[in-house]
């Protein structure tokens, strides 16, 4: 498994693609909260599926003013499909080109695969890594990790 | 491992006797074809432990997937409030494919409850919050997809046919005797 980024390091600012015509900064959502969840591809399996939970969970994680963004290496093509199929209500965003650079750059990139790994960051309003996770690449997280996270979180 | 955060109370369906060696908890969705699956082996379970064993069951529904997962464990709550929960969530399971509104208030109807009244508890979103807490409950327990089971608030990892459950509840079961 890789060694992902550890609480108390600067996030690495990235600016992805978000649609085919938008892209996102995480700098843009200094201020608040920012959960980033890597995940290896769109189109796994529906019921036990990650970002189907953490769909379903938003409302949580809305309550603590927290954005929420799904990355994978997928292309914002696959992710808009794979978002209205499974009726995602958050942003995907493609690390596709140069693919995986943002993955890399948070230490969350499995290059012998050449996807993400399910790694967890919970970003504080200053843009510092609060709480950091990396599941197995099989196994679903949960969200019980995220939550208890930004109830920790300094007001 | 994940564990049971949210203990098993009055405010739960239970099947069996508080006394049981072992508690089995599963978060499922009315809707998801997994738990329909689950449904005759948990039946097998509990015919094969007796009174040794007590099921719960709680609520878990992926909405945005399943579009009739709520309103089907809000049916389900629905009954509860007149002791027909377990009536009215086998019902549901066994007849899984014709999910949706019409089965709620069939089943409804068989049971001897108000078609209106169901009606009316679902557009007031009554029993909404109940769901809710059920769900969320599951999510700080770790619970990460449908079905999930907790034996004795051990999350029950791996797959979950019949001979899967019942060596897990044996290990359990030795630890308790």
């Amino acid at each position: 498994m890789s060694n992902i980024l550890n609480p108390g390091v600067a996030a690495p600012d990235f600016t992805l693609h978000v649609t085919p015509d938008q892209k996102l900064s995480l700098s843009e959502l200094r201020g608040r909260p920012v959960i980033v969840a890597f995940y290896p591809a769109d189109w796994s399996p529906v019921c036990g599926d990650q970002m189907a939970l953490y769909n379903e969970v938003r409302s949580e994680f809305q309550r603590h003013g927290a954005e929420l963004l799904g990355i994978s290496v997928d292309g914002v093509w696959s992710h808009a499909a794979f978002a209205k199929d499974r009726r995602l209500h958050f942003p995907l965003l493609a690390d596709f080109e140069p693919k995986g650079a943002v993955a890399r750059s948070f230490g969350a990139y499995r290059s012998d695969d050449g996807f993400c790994e399910r790694a967890l960051f919970v970003i504080d309003k200053n843009g510092v890594i609060f709480w950091s996770y990396c599941s197995p690449v099989g196994v679903n997280p949960g969200a019980d990790g995220i939550l208890q996270a930004l109830e920790e979180l300094p007001k | 491992m994940a564990s049971l955060k949210t203990p098993v109370t009055s405010r739960d369906h239970v099947q069996g006797d508080a006394s049981a060696l072992i508690t089995l908890v599963e978060y499922g969705d009315y809707e998801c074809p997994h738990c329909g699956h689950a449904y005759p082996i948990v039946k097998r379970v509990q015919k094969h432990f007796g009174e040794k064993l007590r099921f719960v069951f709680r609520n878990f529904p992926l909405n945005e997937i399943h579009p009739n997962a709520e309103s089907a464990a809000e049916a389900a709550e629905f009954a509860g409030v007149s002791d027909r929960f377990w009536e009215m969530h086998d019902g549901i399971f066994e007849n899984q494919e014709q999910i949706g509104l019409p089965l709620l208030f069939e089943l409804a109807t068989q049971l001897g409850l108000s078609k209106a009244d169901l009606r009316d508890a679902l557009t007031n979103k009554e029993y909404t919050p109940r769901v809710r807490e059920d769900f969320l409950g599951g999510v700080r327990s770790g619970v990460n997809g449908t079905p999930t089971f907790f034996i004795n608030g051990h999350r029950h990892e791996g797959p979950f046919e019949f001979e899967d459950l019942a060596e897990a509840i044996e290990i359990r079961l030795a630890d308790a005797e």
